[in-house]
């Protein structure tokens, strides 16, 4: 089983990395980009074959090392199979 | 007086603090492995600067989970000083000693220069060689040094006289594009709640002798020893 889980900056934390990605897409001649905000991706393999209890243990993993819950917010993705 | 000196695999202030500390001491502190266990009763621990374990995930989040942090904050709980520069204060904010995080410098490049500090809270163990409001010139070198915390938690650290140290420019006074980092409040340095931990971004033990280009920096180590002998 597989997780894919994003780690986001929350809103209201200024993201200076995004603004400079997106000042650069400008400067290539992407028009229309309204905002960037960057964040990670992280994949992981699980052993786990339920679905619900692999999502309770990515959570956890989240919460105590992969996001820090200060500034970062979280999103989980089970993939089954 | 006994000291620790927690050692990261890509920890590079750790001779630094080292040689500071026997230089303030009179004695030698314990380098201590990352990997231990647990570390030997001693009156202070030192958090030192450095990239520990190349800053993957987030600068500190590796150095947190470490085997050695965990009988580190079990011994901060207990009252034990420590002491965080640069890195350790990334760690420290990272395993929870500290509140708030360091992310990417406003201005996204490294910086390496000397900046003035503004002594705000001149009375616990780590600030007492310092008198209140006195500035000091003290190097800083990271990437990120951008204190960030809630609005609930700033007005704590401002309520309780928890903000140790501000950037200034030499005349003491914030702004005037002192902040090298676009550190919240121009936040040098915090303390935790019973004032027992500091974590600072700058490098005091990189300004503690004359032959590095000044000094300003060894009273927070002269301060320590008479503090906690």
């Amino acid at each position: 089983m597989k997780a894919k889980v994003h780690v986001t900056l929350k809103q209201g934390v200024l993201d200076p990395q995004g603004k400079a990605v997106q000042h650069a897409l400008e400067q290539l001649g992407f028009d229309g980009v309204d905002d960037v905000r960057q964040g990670k991706f992280i994949e992981l393999e699980l052993s786990e074959t339920d679905p619900k209890k692999a999502e309770i243990e990515v959570e956890a993993m989240c919460q105590k090392l992969l996001a820090n819950m200060v500034i970062e917010d979280f999103h989980v993705d089970i993939l089954e199979g | 007086m006994k000291t620790a000196v927690i050692v990261f695999p890509g920890s590079n202030c750790d001779r630094d603090v080292q040689v500071a500390l026997r230089q303030s001491m009179n004695s030698e502190p314990l380098m201590v492995w990352h990997g231990d266990a647990s570390l030997p009763d001693v009156d202070l621990i030192v958090v030192p600067g450095g990239f520990s374990y190349g800053d993957y995930l987030r600068s500190g989040a590796m150095a947190a989970q470490s085997p050695v942090m965990r009988d580190v904050v079990a011994k901060a709980d207990r009252g034990v000083p420590v002491l965080g520069i640069c890195n350790g204060f990334q760690v420290l904010t990272e395993c929870g000693l500290l509140p708030g995080v360091l992310m990417r410098n406003a201005g996204l490049k490294f910086v390496c220069k000397d900046v003035y500090l503004r002594t705000e809270a001149a009375d616990t163990a780590f600030t007492g060689g310092y008198s209140h409001g006195q500035v000091i010139r003290i190097p800083v070198a990271h990437h990120d040094g951008n204190y960030f915390a809630d609005d609930e938690t700033l007005a704590r650290l401002q309520g309780e006289e928890r903000i140790a140290f501000r950037y200034v420019d030499a005349d003491g006074q914030q702004g005037n594009g002192a902040n090298p980092n676009g550190s919240l409040d121009d936040i040098a340095g915090v303390l935790n709640e019973g004032r027992t931990v500091l974590g600072l971004m700058p490098h005091p033990e990189r300004l503690s002798d004359p032959a590095l280009g000044g000094n300003q920096g060894r009273p927070m180590f002269d301060g320590l020893v008479v503090a906690l002998s």
